[in-house]
């Protein structure tokens, strides 16, 4: 029997081996990895400063013990070469191997700015444990002495968790972003503006509306030139401005791909038996075929679970659920469920301060709520405004009222 | 007694501990958490947490 093979080690590939683990005992499973194969969750890379992790610490678990817990044989340090869909082939540049169910896994890969200067080529990233470790190095030079100075490119959200994080590490942070707000493309302008506050009274300077145009080295230091003409000096630079699925696998085999590898209500890609999830995936939605990309984990989770069982027998629809996105920002803690693109036209933010905390419900064209966000966050209240989720607005003076 | 850890974020869930903040007793076992419970730190799923031991 032919084995279900994943490409990927990361969050995605491991929870798709644990639910086909939980389903079945005994159907042979195979992970490829490019590296060593242990597992780490990648969520903590951008919280782990501040907890003084080394990045050794956020590996949990060997391939070894990977392999042993999951019944699965883990082939690390393998790098795929081509994917043959028609006979179900892999050639990697170790031992060429053949599937039954082919599970892509593969994750995105930072975007790359168009920086010039001498200095551009010094720009770090952190999307891998391996990054982790090696920018944790950086900041840890016995040059910067307690307090490193850090200047993260993007004020998303991983850029703010890693502002945040640093900072609390007691380093010395800038924060340079395109919009006029940090968090700009997922919070409401209220939370954004709460946001900016708490960061900026945690002592992280912010350069907003503004890039990085130059980056120069100045002996031992960087000298950062933005759009603005603003100057300043740091030492390290780090680049939080997004990802990009990484598709190559995919349009090497053929596969179907707009942003991300397109697959269908069930994780099925464009080929018969190959399966795609993660940051990877380009998520079909809605019964209109519509697509998009979820980089986050509640999704993530949803949809490995689903996928397990299709693998192992049961046809299954991913029921991508509004889950909250949990913003790992100490200073100001924010969960939210952005409002559906398609749901914007027409619609509006309704801000409501209470109990020193701001909440924002985003009413569609209609008036039923379709996001929030809010800050500080805890369980509780995300599970009010869940369920209140599909609901029509009520009045705000009843809903403070209730509150 | 047993712990529980999140995958996610690393949240320990610890029986003999509970969680009285949430109104979880001390000593409630992991298997009477209910199914719709969500990690606190990160709010992923109850079926996210693995058994560990610390």
């Amino acid at each position: 029997m032919q084995p279900i093979v994943i490409i990927g080690a990361g969050m995605a590939g491991f929870t798709v081996a644990r639910e086909v683990r939980k389903l079945d005992k005994d159907i042979p499973l195979v992970i490829m990895t490019s590296d060593a194969g242990g597992f780490y969750s990648k969520p903590m890379l951008s919280n782990a400063f501040a907890q003084n992790k080394q990045a050794a610490q956020l590996v949990t678990q060997s391939a070894e013990q990977m392999a042993a817990q999951l019944n699965a044989s883990i082939m690390a340090s393998t790098h795929v070469q081509s994917v043959d869909t028609a006979t179900k082939s892999i050639v990697t540049d170790g031992a060429p191997i053949t599937y039954d169910k082919l599970v892509l896994a593969v994750g995105a890969q930072p975007i790359r700015l168009a920086i010039e200067g001498d200095g551009a080529d010094q720009v770090q990233s952190v999307n891998h444990v391996s990054d982790y470790a090696r920018f944790r190095d950086l900041v840890a030079l016995p040059k910067h002495g307690t307090s490193a100075r850090v200047t993260i490119l993007g004020a998303g959200l991983i850029g703010c968790e890693f502002a945040d994080d640093l900072r609390g590490a007691g380093h010395a942070v800038t924060l340079v972003d395109p919009s006029p707000l940090p968090l700009a493309a997922l919070a409401a302008p209220a939370l954004s503006r709460g946001l900016q506050s708490a960061l900026v009274a945690r002592g992280i300077v912010m350069h907003l509306a503004t890039t990085a145009r130059r980056i120069d080295r100045q002996g031992e230091n960087l000298q950062v030139t933005l759009a603005n003409g603003v100057t300043f000096e740091t030492d390290i630079v780090l680049s939080a401005v997004g990802l990009r699925a990484d598709l190559s696998i995919a349009k090497q085999a053929g596969l179907s791909t707009a942003r991300g590898i397109l697959v269908d209500a069930s994780g099925q890609t464009s080929a018969t038996d190959v399966y795609a999830v993660g940051d990877c995936a380009e998520y079909t939605v809605d019964a209109g075929g519509g697509t998009r990309i979820l980089p986050y984990i509640a999704p993530l989770m949803t949809a490995a679970r689903a996928i397990a069982r299709t693998l192992t027998g049961t046809p299954t629809t991913i029921d991508l659920k509004d889950t909250p996105v949990i913003v790992k920002t100490p200073s100001y803690p924010i969960a939210l469920v952005p409002p559906p693109q398609a749901a914007q036209a027409g619609g509006a933010w309704q801000e409501v301060e209470t109990d020193g905390r701001t909440i924002c419900r985003f009413h569609d064209a209609t008036g039923i709520m379709v996001g929030f966000c809010v800050a500080p966050q805890d369980a509780a209240i995300r599970s009010t405004l869940m369920a209140a989720l599909g609901s029509p607005a009520a009045a705000p003076a009843a809903m403070d009222a209730a509150g | 007694m047993n712990t529980y850890q999140c995958i996610v974020c690393g949240f320990v869930y610890d029986e003999a501990v509970g969680m009285p903040d949430e109104g979880i007793a001390a000593g409630t076992r992991w298997a009477d958490i209910p199914a719709d419970w969500e990690c606190p730190d990160c709010g992923v799923s109850k079926a996210d947490f693995e058994m560990v031991q610390v």
